[in-house]
């Protein structure tokens, strides 16, 4: 089948996709957006989570076609060209970022913690986060990271 | 000494006042990793992001038998799919079909056995994952299926049916010290278990393999040592080293689990067969298939003692369950077995450790690597032993505390620092988290947001546990790394880029690699080249040994550069340094920018670097100078109990760890709460279940690791007492905080419930 999807911005277009094809597939071995994570597609480790229409989801668990005509944003939209967005920025100063391959799904969902609670409590973030696996950094210098994001954002 | 940290900090707090001999961003201090933006924005290259124009999709099948003979094998049907470009078996390996880490008993396609479900039978390449996946439901495999080995005790002692022709015992490691008939007023005895942990890496294995037009191939691959990954591909693909060539793809994780070769061999014989490039992926489920676990463990302890609670004797029997193929087997029993009675000084000692054969799934190597499964049963008879002379568990475990000159059970002199007294008494000392006041909020109590208690039956218990690890390559391994240094000026500014085959995991050794250049050489501009097996072997990304062993192999060729570089100023009156970009004279200050001294040449140094030898154990007495470097952490766990349905909440989980030199404090802070968070998870989650030899739990819905729930805050004390024998004092970092995590937790749920709790992980059903 054809997908029209608008990703970060740009419409996209893809051909020949299975329908069995997952967004998170789409995105990564068809739109060149490789940044979103494969860590289990099956929707427990949040490594792929992306927007779709301004709500996180785990694109592993959403069919391609379920995104037609739909808005889509990913870890690579995030950034203001050459300028981190200060969730991204506050990940590498606090040491968040280990081998980094929960890293765009825990700056996903962080992201979208803080855009809809600008100053969340410890809990708060726990609670957001949860549905993040991360196996290198224990969790704690996320929450750093977290915290000194909504502190300057 | 670096301070704590404190649960609410925000910024890192161990970042020492920098001396102004240091380079900017040198080691002492905590530079962002040059990895990290690349990170965050998504950009960063994993091996299972690489692509290639016009390649194909490997897919493995797999054996669902854990101990089956193979009677019929047809490949016709699958050939026959269209999108198929090559279905391989054991027939279409060219060189040996035998692989292995320490002896090569694992076949890369099965022949006419399968020894754990799971294992490698055929290959497809086609079009699409999902095209290779329906021509494997089209390979027909007939199997004559045979019962199981499953018992790892039996197969210690020689009973059941042969997995290999040489017999099930892997390797029988004793210890002995001492009088081995020793007799003392308070004994106490006890079984433990350790069940099947999973690395659980979060990027799965992948790589891309590209044929080259010398009929070689070029392989991009996560793993852990590059070099002994290409000498297995090359003996089974009947290729010359040179034909072989291999460069590290981003690493998602690694912790043990990819010392073994999993895509490696395949992708390259589809590539090579179909000549064009091929990817592998595993999923999540197949990962758990395709890559060895940490060793479940059977061990039975005495421990003898005064009525003071001094240690007189240790006894102990270990039974590590290797699984199907030998994988790290060995080392990791000998691990177990010299690191067996902990970080105590123990007159007489008798360890007894076997490494199995089962048709369970094949074990090896994770971060602990046989220490963790003896680290929580000594832990627990310390306990006992305090509980039999009345003593606190500080009390009982200070007084054994070893020390440095304290004599190992193995006869070797502990000859650095060794300050385990110490560490028990700094996590001792910590603040303790206040206890429950006012309404309770629910995500701070066992069972959490789904709403199982206010409180009621909820206890709280504190436990302790210490722990010993050795740093680097063991028992004689001639264990080196090879770096290469170069420095030039680029655009005006001094350059140095640092080459070495060592692999990156996630730890940030790339980091520290740069620190290292900066202060030897004074220069802030380092660039990390990629890794790849164009330069010598670096060893193992394990053992918490590349900081040690690469950092100490790129410092030497740092040295190395300096020197040609300070030869070039001649003689002039005063000691010489270089600095900010200079060369300094202690008598005259500032001599020269490095730029115009090395005008348009380039200084470029290659050094193989060793640490110091070490002896291989005496095979009937276990004696001998095995270890390169002792290192020690302790923990002290505080934990809440729902009594009623079995939940632990872990409240906190303090550390304290001595690591010579923090050459990045940050990333220091990082391995010991990553560490401990692995620890927390073999205590109260993680287990692969086998029934039969099977797995039945191979996803992460089933096999739970911890969440930003489950970890609690840390307070944390890192020590640095440095070791006169490492680069810089340092002393590794990695593995300690995994191995004391686990026995606190069960300590403190058994202040907690009064339960004895033998296995880990404890389950509810231990609880109530």
């Amino acid at each position: 089948m054809r997908l029209n999807v608008t990703v970060n911005g740009e419409p996209k277009q893809a051909d020949d996709v299975w329908e069995g094809e997952s967004l998170l597939y789409v995105l990564r071995e068809r739109l060149g957006l490789p940044g979103s994570k494969n860590a289990c597609e099956q929707g427990e480790c949040g490594s792929c989570t992306v927007y779709l229409d301004g709500v996180p989801v785990c694109s592993c668990l959403v069919a391609a076609g379920q995104a037609e005509g739909h808005d889509v944003r990913t870890v690579e939209g995030l950034a203001d060209g050459d300028t981190l967005d200060p969730v991204q920025q506050s990940f590498v100063d606090a040491g968040a970022v280990q081998c980094g391959f929960c890293t765009p799904g825990l700056v996903v969902a962080a992201h979208d913690l803080l855009h809809r609670v600008p100053d969340p409590s410890d809990e708060e973030i726990r609670e957001a986060l949860a549905g993040n696996l991360c196996r290198c950094t224990g969790y704690e210098k996320i929450l750093d990271a977290v915290r000194n994001a909504a502190a300057t954002s | 000494m670096t301070s704590a940290t404190s649960p609410t900090s925000t910024t890192p707090v161990t970042t020492p006042a920098r001396t102004s001999e240091e380079a900017a961003g040198g080691i002492g201090s905590s530079p962002v990793r040059p990895d990290g933006t690349t990170k965050v924005r998504g950009e960063f290259a994993y091996s299972s992001d690489l692509w290639h124009e016009d390649m194909l999709w490997g897919a493995t099948l797999r054996s669902p038998h854990p101990s089956a003979r193979i009677t019929g094998l047809d490949i016709a049907g699958a050939l026959a799919v269209p999108g198929v470009y090559a279905v391989l078996t054991h027939a279409d390996v060219p060189g040996v079909n035998r692989y292995g880490l320490e002896q090569p008993d694992q076949p890369v396609l099965a022949e006419d056995v399968v020894r754990y479900q799971g294992e490698p039978v055929a290959l497809v390449a086609a079009d699409h994952p999902e095209t290779a996946r329906r021509a494997m439901e089209r390979i027909r495999v007939d199997y004559e299926e045979l019962e199981p080995v499953t018992d790892a005790q039996a197969a210690a002692e020689g009973k059941g049916p042969a997995v290999h022709p040489g017999g099930n015992v892997v390797r029988h490691v004793p210890i002995r010290r001492g009088d081995p008939r020793a007799t003392a007023d308070v004994v106490v005895t006890g079984t433990y278990e350790v069940g099947m942990q999973d690395q659980a890496f979060l990027g799965p294995e992948s790589g891309l393999a590209v044929p080259a037009e010398d009929g070689g191939i070029d392989l991009y691959v996560a793993t852990q040592w590059l070099h002994v990954d290409q000498q297995q591909i090359v003996a089974a693909l009947g290729l010359p080293p040179e034909k072989v060539r291999l460069t590290l793809g981003g690493v998602g994780g690694a912790f043990g689990g990819r010392e073994d070769l999993s895509i490696q061999v395949h992708a390259c014989l589809l590539a090579l067969h179909t000549g064009k490039p091929v990817k592998m992926v595993y999923n999540r489920e197949e990962s758990f298939y395709g890559h060895v676990h940490r060793h479940p463990a059977v061990l039975h302890y005495e421990h003898g003692a005064d009525r003071d609670g001094r240690l007189v004797y240790v006894r102990a029997r270990i039974v590590l369950d290797g699984g199907a193929y030998a994988s790290t087997t060995g080392a990791v029993a000998g691990n177990a077995a010299t690191l067996g009675v902990g970080p105590y000084d123990v007159p007489n000692v008798s360890v007894d450790c076997w490494g199995v054969y089962t048709n369970n799934p094949p074990c090896g190597a994770m971060r602990g690597f046989g220490a963790v499964q003896a680290a929580f049963a000594y832990e627990s008879q310390m306990d006992k032993l305090a509980q039999a002379c009345g003593l606190d568990p500080v009390e009982v475990r200070t007084r054994n505390a070893m020390s440095e000159g304290t004599v190992m059970p193995t006869g070797q002199v502990v000859d650095s620092a060794a300050p385990v007294a110490e560490l028990l008494r700094r996590v001792r000392d910590m603040p303790l988290p206040a206890g429950p006041s006012g309404e309770p909020d629910l995500r701070r109590l066992p069972g959490g947001v789904s709403n199982t208690t206010h409180g009621e039956g909820v206890v709280r218990g504190v436990g302790y546990a210490v722990g010993i690890k050795n740093i680097c390559f063991s028992e004689g391994f001639d264990d080196y790394s090879t770096a290469r240094v170069r420095l030039q000026a680029v655009g005006g500014e001094p350059a140095a880029t640092v080459q070495t085959a060592a692999c990156e995991v996630g730890q940030g050794l790339v980091t520290v690699l740069q620190q290292i250049v900066r202060t030897e050489l004074g220069v802030e501009q380092v660039t990390v080249e990629p890794m790849d097996t164009s330069i010598g072997s670096a060893g193992s990304s394990s053992a918490s040994r590349q900081t040690y062993v690469t950092g100490g192999a790129v410092r030497a060729a740092a040295l190395a550069v300096r020197k040609g570089l300070l030869g070039r100023v001649g003689h002039v009156p005063g000691e010489l340094s270089v600095s900010g970009g200079k060369v300094v004279s202690t008598r005259d200050g500032v001599l020269a920018d490095i730029v115009d001294v090395l005008g348009d040449d380039v200084l470029e140094e290659t050094v193989e670097w060793r640490h110091r030898p070490t002896e291989s154990l005496d095979p009937e007495t276990g004696q001998g100078t095995a270890h390169v470097q002792y290192a020690f952490a302790a923990h002290r766990a505080v934990v809440d109990v729902d009594t009623e349905l079995g939940l632990v909440k872990v409240v906190a989980l303090d550390c304290a760890q001595d690591v010579g030199k923090a050459l990045n404090p940050q990333a220091v802070l990082g391995q010991i709460q990553g560490g401990s968070a692995q620890g927390l998870g073999l205590a109260v989650m993680e287990e692969i279940q086998t029934d039969g030899g099977l797995i039945r739990n191979p996803s992460f819905t089933d096999y739970l690791i911890p969440t930003v729930l489950d970890m609690p805050p840390m307070n944390i004390d890192v020590l640095e007492l440095a070791d006169p024998h490492a680069p810089y004092g340092v002393r590794g970092v990695g593995e300690p905080p995994t191995i004391s995590s686990t026995p606190a937790i069960v300590a403190a749920i058994r202040a907690a419930t009064g339960k004895p709790l033998t296995r880990v992980p404890v389950r509810p059903e231990h609880i109530i």
